[in-house]
């Protein structure tokens, strides 16, 4: 029931704003439907706590604590993510960059896209989760080109034809995935893919097909997490379309493409054991990570700036997931969480920041703190969040995968100071001289929600000083889960 | 035991035929041809899962085989066709760079899809199941396609093609994936085709062609 409502009312949601979605009321509904969906997702998230892993709907749908965070999370910055669009939709359509239509066309797909987010973390069918992922790529790919600039268009198109690519190699790794299921369960039509079924013989699955499969599910979702060397769609896709969409791809769907390589993995782990899966991903993780934190460097958009810092941060967790063991997970789960908050929280800033001074281009920012001291704040607060300082949560998601690397594989050490220190100094360097300094833009047109923005680098501040028991127990059930 | 004998054999062929017109469209220039040899490539599709259906008795298939009907013979060349003659571009041709070259890496690509496909071949039950190597071939020559083509079209058709060959390691290895999934996989890619038919127009009039060398600016300096 929980489910049910947790996936209809976005795609209601959708319904709805296909129609009214170019009214004033339009930012409202579009964040009422949001709010509903967290509503419904908090009460799914109160039924597992209290009763435990759930199977629903024939086992099509199943819920336990790894995803049931996930669920949450995506839920909750959905809605905050919403709340953000209200204002800075209508200063975008102030400044001229929108009409009717395409606000029509950007509430609608925001719905759609949240939906297929939510059925990618919910389905049970591994199939199922690969036709959400390509439904969540389609839905944001008119998004991106939603300016129709020139350099908006060239940025869809790469995302799709990239994405659409790399999915297509997760296709063929779920066929051989169905084809390893058929020999252990026989031709059992839908539940032969079915992640509970799958996980419960992953032990007779024949060795040299899921090695196989593996290969084609990692780089195929990894496409999505934007692992380097498939990165290229990422930083366009963020800086050029508008910044909510930058917030949820960066926010949400890169956790949740992370989502469906782990669920492979634990799959794969079983059949070939741990030694191999884990040191591809540890691979692709710090080779992302190194990557994604030189190119900081050559930024000059603060757009694309934190599209590399995101790659930068998957390749951490991508790197501590393929460490395992139940530190390591922990860390990775509460990176996954600290990542999103933070992130998101940045873009909403560096949204308004780019809006006040008109330009994307970071020379042309200056002196936020004297305009609005919030978003001045917000931004430098944010930084200071991403890049690991105490006491906000990054740092200790960070500091655990730090330390477990060290005592299980020291050679990796110095690639990930290297990564996290070049990373610290390129956007210091840069927020630093865009939050203080001189500046005579004139103030906006809407005043800015900058709530969310508080309320998230609130949560991630909490999370470094004080984890609720409650949710540390859940991290370590997701982490003993992923094994 | 003919029977089935017959069948694996036209099998056979048929996979051939797959492989040939996935050379072909390496090599074509008009984008009308390839959106009939796209056609062609689907009618073939259509056929050998009509046999795979036949000779398995699973009744299943012979949906999926209507699905490939209605989607890749009819609907998607239909929309293809349609787009190209409002955009005026069903009589473009583009310059390819180096065919025999081309050629040459399609045909290590084969090689290497035959050599991947070797172990699980080993292990399928399905009477389609030599087929896989070719499967993969088809999917990596489509991959080479949208690699060397420059023209949107162009690059969405090799992006079909591409799904074609997974439809076929599908039916090759497992004899086809649940309905379900299949149907959500016909879904998404009847969607995708939409959205890239808007975005062409969109495209064009933003840079008055359909070339893709216009989409390079951004690009780390």
């Amino acid at each position: 029931m929980e489910i049910l409502m947790v996936l209809g009312l976005p795609l209601l949601g959708a319904a709805l704003l296909a129609v009214f979605g170019a009214r004033r009321f339009a930012a409202e509904l579009n964040a009422g439907m949001s709010l509903a969906t967290l509503i419904a997702a908090s009460f799914l998230v109160l039924r597992v706590i209290r009763h435990g892993p759930l199977l629903a709907g024939h086992e099509q749908f199943f819920v336990d604590p790894f995803n049931v965070f996930l669920v949450a999370l995506t839920a909750f910055v959905g809605f905050t993510t919403a709340l953000f669009s209200r204002p800075y939709m209508r200063i975008e359509e102030h400044h001229g960059r929108l009409n009717p239509g395409r606000l029509r066309l950007y509430h609608s797909m925001y719905q759609l896209f949240m939906a297929a987010m939510l059925l990618a973390l919910l389905t049970n069918n591994m199939g199922l989760l690969w036709v959400a992922m390509e439904a969540a790529t389609l839905s944001t790919v008119l998004l991106v080109s939603l300016y129709r600039t020139r350099a908006s268009l060239e940025a869809a198109w790469k995302y799709f034809i990239l994405c659409g690519v790399g999915i297509a190699q997760a296709l063929f790794g779920t066929i051989l995935l169905y084809f390893a299921a058929e020999k252990a369960l026989g031709r059992q039509g839908m539940t032969a893919l079915l992640w509970t079924h799958l996980n419960a013989v992953k032990g007779q699955l024949e060795p040299r097909v899921l090695g196989l499969a593996f290969v084609f599910l990692l780089v195929g979702y990894g496409t999505k997490v934007g692992l380097a060397p498939l990165h290229n769609w990422l930083p366009d896709a963020h800086a050029e379309g508008p910044t909510p969409v930058s917030a949820v791809l960066s926010g949400l769907l890169l956790n949740v493409a992370l989502y469906a390589v782990i669920r492979c993995k634990v799959l794969v782990e079983g059949s070939i054991g741990h030694i191999l899966p884990g040191r591809m991903l540890m691979t692709f993780g710090l080779l992302s990570a190194v990557l994604g934190a030189f190119f900081i460097w050559r930024q000059r958009d603060i757009k694309r700036l934190f599209g590399y810092s995101s790659i930068e941060h998957m390749g951490i967790i991508t790197f501590a997931f393929g460490l395992g063991g139940p530190v390591a997970n922990f860390a990775a789960l509460l990176h996954m969480t600290v990542h999103s908050l933070t992130k998101s929280s940045i873009f909403f800033t560096a949204g308004h920041a780019s809006q006040t001074a008109g330009t994307q281009q970071m020379d042309g920012i200056r002196g936020l703190v004297g305009i609005s001291p919030t978003i001045g704040w917000g931004l430098m607060l944010g930084s200071l969040s991403i890049l690991g300082m105490p006491p906000f949560g990054v740092f200790a998601s960070e500091f655990l995968i730090l330390t477990t690397a060290m005592r299980e594989h020291p050679w990796t050490t110095p690639f990930l100071l290297i990564a996290l220190g070049v990373a610290f100094a390129g956007i210091f360097s840069r927020v630093q001289p865009m939050v203080f300094g001189e500046s005579d833009a004139p103030p906006l047109p809407h005043s800015p929600a900058l709530l969310p923005v508080f309320v998230h680098l609130g949560m991630v501040l909490l999370l470094g000083v004080y984890m609720p028991a409650a949710l540390a127990e859940w991290y370590r059930a997701a982490a003993r889960l992923i094994g | 035991m003919h029977h089935s004998e017959l069948i694996a054999q036209l099998l056979k062929v048929i996979a051939a035929g797959l492989l040939l017109i996935s050379f072909a469209m390496l090599a074509s220039r008009r984008t009308q041809q390839l959106i009939t040899l796209f056609a062609w490539q689907g009618a073939m599709l259509f056929v050998s899962t009509c046999l795979v259906a036949y000779s398995s008795g699973l009744t299943e298939m012979y949906y999926s085989a209507g699905l490939t009907l209605l989607l890749k013979v009819i609907a998607l060349p239909w929309i293809l066709h349609r787009l190209i003659h409002r955009l005026g571009a069903q009589w473009d041709s583009e310059q390819l760079v180096n065919v025999p070259t081309t050629m040459m890496a399609g045909l290590a690509l084969v090689i290497f899809a035959f050599g991947l496909a070797q172990p699980i071949t080993s292990m399928a039950t399905t009477i389609t199941r030599h087929t896989l190597g070719i499967a993969l071939a088809v999917i990596l020559l489509a991959f080479l396609m949208m690699i060397t083509r420059r023209k949107a079209v162009t690059q969405v058709i090799g992006f079909l093609a591409m799904e074609n060959g997974l439809f076929f390691a599908a039916t090759s290895a497992t004899y086809g994936m649940p309905m379900v999934i299949e149907l959500g996989i016909a879904l998404d890619l009847l969607v995708g085709v939409f959205i890239l038919g808007i975005f062409f127009f969109q495209i064009r009039e933003q840079f008055d062609s359909l070339d893709l060398s216009n989409l390079e600016s951004l690009k780390e300096d």
